[in-house]
């Protein structure tokens, strides 16, 4: 469905993304890896088209992705930044609706229910303000909004970001939940282990470039990932 | 308080410190609109204003050559005309001054604005009238000379109109804000302009609306002042525009509703003042309350706390 091909991308003189390639199959959880700075977020950020593409190209359904914010979104194609960015003075619904602000509003009380069923507690907390809610809250709310999109193809950067493990896990069995209803998923996590065991697929990228990649069984097994993400 | 011509004034100053803040309101709003979604003060805000006094006043003159003197007609043109004029002026300031400085240092918007501000003054002096205007007194004779009788207080027409009219706009301001799909977006680009994006809200877009609104709204102030004062001159912007700005700072500046308390609180002063000492003590008896104020609420009656930027 997703295909980076040679990808580059960066800020102003820096050059992040040197040179990616990264896929995403209809149904797959594909979990992206690497050290701090390797370009993770930039490469979410790069196809969500918030940051330009300088070379390669990326392609969605077999078209090329434009490379604006909201033509990405009317696609199909949500990000959930990472550090959640939470609205802080709108209530938790209105969070809920700015996700839904692009598309028509016949939908949304449906897409409410679906996300209230994933996430009880926002329904309960729907007229608190976003900026109250605790750290695991506000992802729940953050991935809510995303889903308010009726994502075809949801990104996540680091949803278990400082993170209580028990709240951590939460987060992970309704991120399989999401994709079980036929989401694809792409992952970006510092937590290897966790996300590599819920991914079909995963990369390793260091430096702006792919160094490893393989199922998410695969990649936990061999002794490179083990030691430079796993702490082996 | 049993004597009834004391309660009378006191009635009456309330009304005119109202009917002084309505108008204040109107301009303040505009300021506190774009710090909040973009964390600059508009300077050229006052300007704005000015240039809506002066476009409802050659929108009138050119009605009335074009098809006589129609008062409700031309009038309520001239009002609309003046705020598409100021909303173009504010628009164009937004494009031209201030979207490229947007991510520059705070201080680079800010001396634009102040640039922008003395630009569009002498702009106006020099290009439209060097002379002071008279409002068209036919057009305002019928709402300054009739009056409505509330008991003991009389109420001009005209003052009726100011705030009928703020309030009505300040109604619909506020459920524009708060319940409907634009509102949502217009506060989400105040709280993050990345996250905004990401849910397609098209950022830009919203900014100079931001911007062509505020610039409507003093352009109503402004013509409302006009009527009021009966001159128009190309410095008028400065003195309502720092009134109205030490009003937004009083309520917290960012905030909507503290624009319009600040407004208020500062419309009283003034009318109090007037009464007491006379209207040449205004100037100091306003920024004597807003000293006090900052000085126990440094960021305003209603101000938000610095951490989570407006």
């Amino acid at each position: 469905m997703l295909k980076l091909r040679d990808v580059q991308a960066g800020y102003g003189a820096i050059e992040v993304l040197k040179s990616l390639n990264l896929e995403v199959r209809a149904g797959e959880i594909v979990a992206l890896l690497g050290a701090n700075g390797a370009g993770k977020s930039t490469t979410l950020l790069t196809i969500a088209g918030v940051v330009p593409v300088r070379g390669g190209e990326i392609t969605w359904q077999n078209e090329p992705l434009p490379a604006k914010a909201d033509a990405v979104l009317r696609r199909g194609i949500c990000l959930c930044p990472e550090g959640r960015h939470i609205f802080p003075r709108l209530t938790v619904l209105e969070n809920l609706i700015s996700g839904s602000l692009l598309f028509p509003t016949d939908r949304n009380p449906a897409k409410l229910e679906e996300v209230f069923h994933y996430f009880p507690l926002l329904a309960e907390r729907r007229s608190q303000l976003g900026g109250t809610l605790s750290g695991g809250e506000q992802q729940m709310l953050a991935i809510g909004r995303a889903l308010m999109g009726e994502p075809k193809l949801l990104m996540l950067d680091e949803p278990s970001l400082g993170l209580a493990p028990q709240i951590v896990a939460r987060i992970f069995e309704i991120i399989r939940l999401i994709n079980q209803k036929g989401v694809p998923i792409l992952l970006v996590e510092q937590n290897a282990r966790q996300a590599l065991r819920i991914a079909h697929r995963g990369y390793v990228i260091v430096t702006g470039q792919n160094q490893l990649t393989g199922t998410g069984a695969e990649l936990l097994a061999s002794d490179e990932v083990r030691q430079a993400y796993l702490g082996e | 308080m049993t004597d009834p011509s004391s309660s009378s004034t006191l009635a009456e100053i309330i009304l005119d410190g109202i009917s002084r803040g309505a108008v204040y309101a109107l301009v303040a709003l505009g300021y506190t609109m774009v710090y909040g979604v973009l964390g600059m003060i508009n300077f050229a805000h006052g300007e704005i204003f000015m240039i809506g006094m002066f476009a409802c006043v050659y929108a009138i003159g050119l009605f009335s050559m074009a098809w006589g003197d129609h008062v409700l007609i031309n009038l309520v043109l001239g009002v609309l005309l003046a705020m598409v004029f100021s909303a173009a002026y504010g628009y164009a300031n937004e494009r031209i001054a201030y979207r490229r400085l947007r991510k520059a240092h705070v201080l680079a918007p800010l001396t634009s604005a102040i640039g922008i501000s003395t630009f569009l003054q002498y702009f106006i002096f020099l290009t439209v009238s060097k002379e002071k205007v008279q409002f068209p007194r036919y057009y305002s004779d019928f709402l300054t000379t009739h009056h409505l009788t509330l008991g003991s207080v009389e109420i001009t027409y005209l003052r009726l109109a100011i705030l009928g009219l703020t309030f009505l706009i300040m109604g619909g301001l506020f459920y524009l804000i708060h319940y409907t799909r634009l509102g949502i977006a217009l506060r989400a680009t105040a709280q993050d302009q990345l996250m905004a994006s990401l849910v397609g809200v098209p950022v830009d877009k919203i900014i100079a609306f931001t911007f062509i609104l505020g610039s409507a709204l003093a352009a109503v102030a402004g013509v409302m002042v006009a009527m009021y004062t009966n001159v128009l001159v190309f410095d008028a912007g400065y003195r309502v525009g720092l009134k109205a700005f030490t009003a937004a700072i009083l309520g917290g500046i960012g905030n909507v509703p503290g624009a319009v308390l600040g407004a208020m609180i500062l419309g009283l002063t003034e009318a109090l003042t007037t009464l007491q000492f006379g209207s040449e003590w205004n100037d100091v008896s306003t920024f004597a309350v807003l000293m006090l104020v900052l000085l126990l609420r440094p960021r305003g009656l209603l101000g938000e706390r610095v951490a989570d930027k407006v």
